[in-house]
């Protein structure tokens, strides 16, 4: 059922991602955090495996203790339904070195394609913005993904959000590390933090 | 209008304020990042917060946000607390799984109701199982029950959740904050 002249969820990702320098990504639950893995493994990559409604806020504490740091959230659109109260933390606390982008299939496709709130009723680029976050954006071509991947470098004009329409094809499983200690611990260390 | 009874002992033994004892103890142990959800027991600590140079107070819209914030502060090099009354634990529930599987320093403060002189019924059965969900969740509980105890309480705490990364609730009892009544 995926309509036409939408877009690829990993040529999306790997666009945000390309030339990502000092950036810190966060993958939400879902196929999202696979998506950031398939783009290529890096130590400022934090996957996340549960924990559903949480990617924003994840990326609100690192933008806050990081403000000058890119801080980029990749999440799906149900991820990003479930924690919608924190698109209005965001928009209070207006940290300007955080970018959010939802890949948007309008369905919950980890669970069987169920159909999400965003595919007949919900236009998170109006919550977004609603919110307070008023560089908001609603994507649907790749030279928009561009310009949004360029965005996300400059920490001091966020917070932005981009809600980009992708096609709700299943693609092949690319699993990043499910340690979470790893994880965290891997991206303090690059960030220059020693172990307690 | 809401307002408090006047709680007997709001004095620690060296006269400050319970809660200027806890900003003195998150302060010391260097907290950065405050996320909360208001309640009248935690107001003046929140006001404390918000002045400060050094501490950002962030307001969530609910509490399981605050978990998630404190494990992305952790990975950017903060550490944080979070305030909330006992019926926003519930609210918590499936993020307090974070904190084992990404092992960051976890402390909240928790204003208690449903206890001690609660007039509201519905803030019962939440207040009630406060401890056992924490407890369940993997998070130890400590609890003041009155404003001596506060800095010693407050000391362990902080101690064992940044230094040996124990997560930890300390529960601030209804008798230490003052029953909750109307008044007209």
């Amino acid at each position: 059922m995926s309509k036409a002249n939408l877009l690829d969820r990993r040529q999306v990702v790997s666009t945000l991602l390309a030339d990502r320098k000092d950036v810190v990504a966060i993958g939400g639950l879902g196929a999202s955090t696979n998506d950031i893995c398939a783009a290529g493994d890096h130590a400022r990559n934090f996957y996340l495996w549960g924990g559903m409604g949480g990617a924003a806020m994840i990326g609100l504490g690192l933008a806050l203790a990081q403000p000058r740091l890119p801080v980029l959230v990749i999440t799906g659109d149900g991820e990003m339904l479930m924690g919608m109260g924190s698109l209005a933390t965001i928009g209070l606390q207006k940290p300007s070195n955080l970018s959010i982008a939802v890949l948007d299939n309008e369905a919950y496709g980890e669970t069987g394609g169920q159909t999400s709130h965003t595919s007949a009723a919900v236009d998170l680029v109006g919550v977004a913005g609603a919110c307070g976050i008023k560089d908001s954006r609603a994507v649907t071509t790749m030279a928009e993904v561009e310009a949004f991947a360029k965005a996300v470098h400059d920490v001091a004009t966020g917070p932005r959000f981009a809600n980009i329409k992708i096609d709700s094809a299943n693609v092949e499983r690319i699993l990043p590390t499910r340690d979470g200690t790893y994880i965290v611990n891997r991206m303090r260390g690059d960030l220059g933090f020693q172990p307690i | 209008m809401h307002a408090r009874a006047d709680a007997a002992d709001t004095a620690t033994e060296s006269g400050t304020r319970w809660p200027d004892d806890i900003f003195a103890t998150l302060q010391r142990f260097d907290v950065r990042q405050v996320p909360y959800v208001p309640d009248a027991g935690h107001a003046t600590l929140i006001q404390r917060v918000l002045e400060s140079p050094t501490m950002r107070g962030i307001p969530l819209t609910t509490e399981e946000e605050g978990v998630a914030l404190l494990a992305g502060a952790w990975a950017g090099g903060q550490r944080g607390v979070l305030l909330m009354q006992s019926s926003g634990v519930g609210n918590c529930i499936n993020m307090l799984s974070l904190i084992p599987i990404l092992r960051f320093p976890f402390l909240t403060l928790v204003t208690m109701r449903g206890e001690w002189g609660e007039f509201n019924p519905w803030q019962v059965p939440m207040g009630s199982t406060t401890q056992g969900v924490f407890e369940l969740s993997g998070v130890k509980v400590l609890r003041a029950s009155n404003a001596a105890d506060v800095p010693a309480v407050l000391e362990a705490a902080a101690a064992q959740a940044y230094n040996a990364l124990t997560p930890t609730a300390v529960l601030l009892s209804q008798r230490l904050i003052g029953a909750k009544v109307f008044t007209k």
